[in-house]
């Protein structure tokens, strides 16, 4: 058992041996795919470039080029990108150089941290309050209209200060159960609404908790669609955004040194353009440089290239909910409500327009590297085609768009469509950037640091207790063989600077194990007892104590990692999984090599 | 060879009331350091911006200093950090009230940048850290809280596993390593991070280490010899593991040392807080310790109804 536990934790760790080469990495982005043909202009375009590669490979969503060194990585990701166009995204990349047989196992090299890899890491919060302010002020507005087509007179109607209510006040009593049952009918579920009867009746409608929590992580989850689409522009090679507890996204681009830049294209406002499809423009024309006077080419689409008419229908801030679902035939669809005054309009534009096609235009307004007259950065408008649906009939405040393609396009489109309206703002609240020069020092420092320290505790072990020492001296390296490759199997394991510090530690209270046992030994050996017998009872009578020791160090590990983040969670990992490898080999590596070396045999005297 | 090689059993309870003392006059000294001094807490807790810049040659902290005033930043601290090219530079959190001053406070890092590449090309930066106020206290808080839960979960399993006179000992003296770990931290004046504060809670798996170590031979010494007192009883089991105790401190220490010299900057807080626990949680775990448990008056009696269930009953009962 301890030959193949060994043998896996060896498999696993050793793809750490090989390194990384530079590489090169393009990926689709909207919709684009990368096949074989997108493959064959790459590698035509290296050929081309004179720049020699080492591999290319094609898999289900990416493009790897490996190559040589990394002048040749920044000169292909030049190359390549001007070839391919907005529609790909070309990064540079550290490729595992781990062979296939191993990689056949489903071994690859450790995950390095931000901090010894270099790059930026983002921890943005979503301003609730801000989202929930935006929810009632809606609310209000939605009631006055909404009261007043429905002829039922109020006095006003407001946020109750300081309270997630809001109160209608209405002229006479009589018309409280009416505009209940109106409200109650019209919102349905999410909303309690009680009524205040007497000298002064009012509605008071409240959100339920459900409703509110859904506002929270909608708001939450939109900003992650966003963001994530961002990124993408970004051409990192493995970003990684993600939720982190109720109101947080974390951002980590490994490799990102221009955090200036990152920061702009994460923080761009968006906003959204309801516009009419121009079905009487000749679209072949347009793409040759005749756009009629009154429309405008967007090449940028989700559906090709199309004419739409300058004129804007509605934008984005009329749009106050937008949701997916399945429609009678159960296909996606998206649902929109607008507010009344969106409402108005839509239903005016679509009246006459029934059979037309009606497209959504995303819009991005992003800082660039000019500056204007007053030393501000000028924006760049970046627009893109999200959808092109056909008008079935007139429209009002709520409509829906379907034919999105699947659920997962819908639930996007729906995303990206309550990004023009309803969006909560975002705020770093975390940055930490790590320079590559500084991720490769740690690294170094980290390294010598562990070599250092193994090597003056296998001395040290070795000069104390000499050929049990030498046993313990095998057990700890193997030890840290084990470490790394249990490291290497995890998938969300990622090893940062406190983590290598972790390392050092395990490696110096790793012998405590062989310690205990030994020093029993020797007092076995004191008390007159044969050496097997000492053996044994060395073994039997300090496993209980060693178990207890490591059980209390491992509930603190566990601890630190639950409620630690960061640099403490990684510290706690390398030290939890050190611990367990730890009692591993101490105790049943090392009684297996001392069973094998002085088990059986009449001995007189131990060299311990 | 042997560390200490040692005939008779050390009396290391009759001198617990001065160890006592002594434990005593370090945990004062800790509050009164905390009280007047204070610690001097890192970026992660207080919030703010830290640059660091490397330089190819030796910086001119004068000069940065007054790029910084230019850029309105007269009230940042500029320092060397490990070497004389590179510096740190720290600025307070900025007090945001309108929404204008936020964006600020996250471009700052940026702002820097470009002001000290034009005043020397050469400039590189190394990091950026930004932490919000908010984020600060949190991360204040759940270390409190990472500590105390720690704490209470080993009081538990002590419990448990032992008795709770022993779980009271070791506790105290897990405390009292991590008081005057923080006592030192605060009287050198040394940055305290989130680095810090993940070796201060390996501090306690560390101390604790020992002190279960000691308590399972004191266990283990009550069940076999009968007619010893508590406190001869305790002296006997301290002396047997005292070489163990030695050698592992020994080399534990030995790669602290290494973590030290070769660690680099960012690790030497983390080196620092370690290495002085384990000298402490060494000594916690021979005095503090065992003094509490003997003090609150364990003897065998306390511990021989678990007897069944532990491993000292395949033992024989009496040394030879």
């Amino acid at each position: 058992m301890v030959v193949m536990v060994l043998v896996i934790g060896g498999l696993y760790s050793a793809p750490n041996l090989y390194g990384e080469d530079p590489a090169i990495q393009v990926s689709g982005l909207r919709g684009a795919e990368v096949n074989a043909l997108v493959l064959d202009s790459v590698v035509a375009k290296l050929d081309e470039a004179k720049i020699e590669y080492k591999k290319s490979e094609l898999s289900a969503d990416r493009i790897l080029v490996r190559l040589k060194n990394e002048d040749d990585q920044l000169k292909a990701k030049e190359a390549i990108g001007d070839s391919l166009g907005d529609s790909y995204v070309v990064a540079l990349n550290l490729a595992p150089a781990t062979p296939a047989w191993l990689e056949a196992f489903g071994a690859g090299p450790l995950k390095l941290g931000l901090d010894l890899r270099g790059g930026v890491h983002f921890l943005m919060e979503v301003d609730m309050g801000e989202a929930m302010n935006k929810q009632f002020e809606q609310m209000v507005q939605d009631f006055r209209s909404d009261l007043r087509e429905e002829k039922i007179r109020y006095r006003g109607i407001k946020r109750v200060a300081g309270k997630d209510t809001v109160r209608i006040q209405l002229r006479n009593e009589e018309d409280l159960s009416p505009a209940r049952r109106f409200l109650t009918n019209r919102y349905g579920q999410g909303y309690s609404i009680v009524e205040e009867s007497g000298d002064d009746p009012a509605l008071l409608v409240a959100l339920t908790e459900e409703k509110v929590r859904e506002i929270r992580s909608y708001a939450v989850d939109q900003n992650i669609t966003i963001i994530r689409n961002r990124v993408n522009e970004l051409g990192v090679a493995e970003p990684l955004v993600q939720r982190q507890g109720q109101d947080r996204i974390v951002v980590q681009l490994p490799g990102v040194q221009d955090t200036a830049r990152a920061k702009e294209i994460l923080g761009a406002t968006a906003t959204l353009e309801f516009k009419l499809v121009d079905s009487k423009g000749d679209l072949g024309a347009a793409l040759n440089g005749r756009v009629p006077p009154r429309s405008k080419l967007y090449e940028k689409s989700k559906v090709g290239p199309v004419l739409l008419e300058k004129r804007v229908i509605l934008t984005g801030d009329h749009i106050v909910d937008a949701s997916s679902s399945f429609d009678e035939y159960g296909m996606p669809q998206v649902n929109i409500s607008l507010d009344s005054k969106g409402g108005n309009k839509m239903s005016a534009m679509t009246k006459d327009n029934v059979g037309n096609q009606m497209a959504v235009v995303f819009i991005e307004y992003k800082k660039t590297d000019q500056k204007d007259k007053n030393g501000k950065f000028r924006l760049k408008k970046i627009e893109e085609v999200i959808s092109v649906a056909t008008i079935q009939s007139r429209l009002g405040r709520n409509f829906r768009i379907t034919g999105s393609g699947s659920q997962a396009e819908a639930h996007n489109l729906a995303l990206l469509l309550r990004a023009g309206a309803l969006i909560a703002p975002i705020q770093i609240v975390e940055e930490r950037t790590v320079g590559p020069s500084l991720g490769q020092e740690n690294i170094d420092a980290g390294l010598s640091a562990v070599l250092l320290g193994f090597a003056l505790v296998l001395v040290f072990m070795l000069f104390y207790y000499k050929k049990f020492g030498l046993v313990a001296n095998i057990a700890l390296a193997a030890n840290l063989v084990l470490i790394i490759g249990v490291m290497s199997m995890i998938p969300g394991a990622t090893l940062t600077l406190p983590g290598i510090a972790g390392i050092v530690l395990t490696v110096g209270m790793a012998v405590d194990a062989n310690v205990l046992i030994f020093e029993r030994i020797r007092e076995e050996l004191k008390d007159n007892r044969s050496p097997q017998q000492a053996i044994h009872h060395g073994y039997d009578s300090a496993f209980s104590t060693i178990a207890d020791a490591n059980i209390t160090t491992f509930i603190a590990a566990i601890i630190l990692f639950a409620i630690g983040t960061g640099p403490v969670k990684g510290f706690a990992i390398t030290l939890a999984i050190g611990i367990a490898t730890s009692m591993f080999t101490a105790i049943v590596g090392t009684r297996a090599i001392v069973n094998a070396t002085w088990g059986g045999k009449r001995i007189d005297k131990l060299s311990i | 060879m042997q560390l200490l090689s040692i005939k008779d059993t050390i009396k290391f309870m009759s001198i617990r009331r001065f160890s006592m003392a002594f434990s005593l006059i370090l945990i004062l000294g800790a509050f009164g350091s905390f009280f007047t001094k204070g610690l001097n807490w890192g970026l992660d807790f207080t919030g703010g911006s830290l640059i660091e810049v490397s330089f190819d040659n030796s910086a001119n902290l004068k000069q940065i200093r007054g790029v910084m005033e230019q850029q309105g930043f007269g009230d940042a601290t500029v320092q060397n950090f490990g070497s004389s090219r590179d510096v740190l530079i720290r600025l307070a959190p900025t007090k945001s009230k309108d929404d204008g001053q936020k964006v600020d406070a996250k471009m700052v890092g940026n702002q820097i940048m470009t002001a000290l590449i034009a005043m020397d090309e050469s400039a590189t930066m190394r990091r950026i850290e930004f932490v919000g106020p908010s984020v600060g206290d949190e991360l204040r808080e759940q270390g409190g809280l990472a500590m105390l839960t720690a704490l209470i979960c080993i009081l538990i399993y002590v419990a448990l596993r032992f008795e709770w006179r022993f779980a009271l000992g070791s506790v105290t003296a897990l405390a009292h390593d991590v008081i005057i770990t923080l006592g030192l931290f605060s009287i050198l004046g040394i940055e305290f991070d989130l680095t810090v504060l993940a070796a201060v809670l390996a501090v306690i798996g560390y101390s604790l280490n020992d002190t279960i170590v000691v308590s399972d031979r004191i266990r283990e010494n009550f069940r076999k010899m009968r007619d010893m007192t508590s406190e001869e009883t305790i002296d006997l089991s301290l002396t047997q593991t005292l070489n163990r105790t030695m050698v592992t401190s020994i080399t534990t220490a030995l790669v602290l040392v290494a973590l030290l010299l070769m660690g680099g900057e960012l690790i030497k807080g983390f080196a620092i807080a370690l290495l002085f626990g384990v000298v402490i949680g060494t000594y916690s775990s021979i005095y503090v310790a065992s003094s509490i448990a003997l003090s609150l008056g364990v003897s065998r009696e306390d511990l021989m109804p678990t007897e069944v269930e532990k491993e000292g009953a395949d033992q024989d009962p009496m040394m030879p």
